[in-house]
């Protein structure tokens, strides 16, 4: 015992601490822990309760109109007249608008976004990548209403003066916008999950005698497949929730275009409806109702298309977990 | 042995890495239809050495070699290397299995589609005869469409070795090909090593002195960048000529 107490003694203090807390500390490490989950718990469970409440709010306000009007009209008619005496209430050519955009937009940025993510991630160096890349998605951080200016103001005139069409606001304006609002998010995501393809996969590539190319589109890309389709699909998001620069450039004309593919005419998408006439509206009118009716639509439309991504984003990350 | 022509041959073979030595001064001859280790210890650039002799080094940037590599004659670092064709005739399995996430027949058909082979009933014919060359085709022959990941690690790697030999390589370098397996599997890859160098030339990395002395006929000792000793296997573990040579294989270094 003496001998040991000696021992104890030429080490340094903490080692005759007691291994057990105190009351004190011990109430004082319950409450810490317990008052800091409360904290945390909240914060996030509050980002949690505003999405519910946007949901819960849009088809609470939207619901109605479903009630009270002819649903199977809202989704069949182009009938568009929400302030007429006898108003009519057919969506078709505004949700038909917005796909068209959004479906234009990807054409012109997917092959554009993926060609981008491939070359950065490929074939330039890792120093210019590292430049190059925050620059791309800087061009998500510009306000969507200065694209909408560039849209109006440059690009209108160009394409009127160019192309002899009557009007330069139409989709085509519009998909050139937005596919290049597209292309950040699009890039940045395919070529973080291109670059996550591990050097093994090439290896064994190149090690049979594949080219670049070979490898990079027979076993890279294939490889990357799921995170690609997942920056496929928010890049879809956010050009189909896409508000201010469609309601500059897109024309706002509540139709179809005849024949389908004519990009060069104008159509009006479901947010700039909303963005629109949401000002005009009074509160809790058939009009007001129906904007919402559209939103609701929107909303299960970026809803399935998050899900969508979300499947692919995971299986990605499976993917690279297994190599 | 050695009156056999070689089939690789470097002399006085360097490989930088930047301004960091890879390999030094290395000259030694593999000769055909056998199995040749190269042993040493960590970081003694063995792996350097293999991975030059098809050039699959050339994926780092920054690299500098001197001196000659020859692979049936052909300097491999002429500028003149047909890479593609060099790498059909040198095969390549590597550390840990890499098999493509592809189907199993796919893995195995990727090389000869890489040649322009198109026809599925020739395609299948090849996937066939290299599975069974590679000691896969009973665990695999009903299920060629199923995933290579969902193979097990010592069937992947024989997968990859099915794959290798499916673009008709002389040359099969093995970079430590049994490190990220278990003993079961990694005795079915030695079984299929001592098979195959009947019809191939084999040169194989391992951390393994057990496996070198297993499976190779010759064996090299590498150390910090060096060549110490190339002899007959026997002689490098029973009877070495450096001091070196006999202190690793011993175990009392390394």
């Amino acid at each position: 015992m003496k001998n040991n107490n000696a021992q104890i003694n030429k080490e340094p203090k903490t080692s005759s601490r007691s291994l057990a807390l105190t009351a004190l500390e011990d109430f004082n490490g319950f409450a810490i822990y317990h008052s800091g989950r409360f904290v945390l718990f909240a914060v996030s469970f509050n980002t949690v309760l505003i999405v519910l409440l946007i949901f819960y709010f849009v088809i609470q306000q939207g619901l109605p109109f479903f009630k009270n009007f002819d649903t199977i009209e809202f989704f069949t008619s182009k009938q568009w007249y929400p302030e007429a005496d006898n108003p009519k209430f057919g969506a078709l050519s505004i949700i038909f608008g917005s796909l068209y955009v959004t479906i234009s937009a990807l054409l012109l940025a997917v092959p554009a976004a993926i060609l981008a993510a491939v070359f950065l991630s490929e074939i330039v160096s890792h120093k210019i990548r590292n430049y190059v890349k925050p620059v791309i998605e800087l061009l998500a951080a510009i306000p969507s209403v200065a694209y909408g200016f560039f849209a109006v103001l440059v690009l209108a005139p160009f394409l009127q003066t160019h192309f002899g069409l009557s009007t330069g606001t139409n989709a085509l304006n519009a998909s050139l916008i937005l596919s290049i609002m597209a292309l950040p998010t699009i890039i940045s995501v395919a070529e973080d999950s291109i670059t996550a393809i591990g050097r093994d996969l090439r290896e064994a590539s190149y090690g049979l005698g594949a080219t670049r190319f070979e490898t990079i589109f027979k076993v890279v890309i294939p490889a990357a497949h799921s995170g690609i389709i997942a920056a496929i699909v928010l890049g879809m998001m956010r050009a189909i929730g896409e508000t201010m620069v469609v309601w500059m450039a897109s024309g706002n004309a509540n139709q179809i275009p005849s024949p389908w593919w004519d990009l060069t005419q104008s159509v009006r998408t479901m947010t700039a409806t909303i963005a629109g006439d949401m000002g005009e509206t009074s509160k809790g009118s058939p009009h007001y109702q129906s904007l919402f009716a559209i939103g609701i639509v929107l909303l299960a439309m970026t809803f399935l298309l998050n899900i969508i991504s979300e499947y692919f984003l995971a299986s990605a990350g499976k993917n690279s977990r297994k190599k | 042995m050695s009156d056999k022509k070689a089939i690789i041959k470097s002399e006085n073979f360097c490989f930088y890495y930047g301004s960091k030595i890879g390999v030094k001064n290395i000259s030694m001859e593999i000769y055909p239809k056998s199995v040749t280790a190269i042993i040493g210890p960590s970081g003694c650039g063995k792996s350097t050495f293999l991975r030059s002799i098809n050039r699959i080094n050339d994926l780092i940037a920054n690299i500098k070699t001197k001196g000659v590599l020859l692979v049936k004659g052909h300097n491999v670092y002429d500028k003149n290397t047909n890479l593609v064709n060099l790498r059909q005739q040198v095969g390549m399995v590597f550390q840990k299995p890499n098999p493509f996430p592809k189907s199993i027949f796919d893995n195995v058909a990727y090389g000869p589609r890489l040649q322009g082979v198109k026809k599925r009933s020739y395609l299948q014919q090849i996937v066939e005869e290299k599975l069974k060359a590679a000691a896969l085709w009973g665990e695999v022959k009903d299920e060629l469409n199923k995933s290579a990941l969902a193979l097990s690690g010592g069937q992947q790697q024989r997968l990859c070795i099915a794959r290798a030999l499916a673009t008709n390589p002389d040359i099969l370098l093995m970079d430590e090909p049994c490190s990220a397996l278990d003993p079961i599997a990694t005795g079915k890859i030695e079984d299929l090593i001592d098979k195959l160098q009947t019809d191939y030339t084999i040169v194989i990395v391992t951390h393994n002195m057990q496996q070198a002395a297993r499976v190779s006929e010759r064996t090299a000792f590498f150390c910090l960048g060096e060549l110490i000793e190339y002899d007959s296997t026997v002689k490098i573990f029973r009877n070495p000529a450096k001091k070196q040579t006999e202190d690793y294989v011993t175990g009392r270094f390394g």
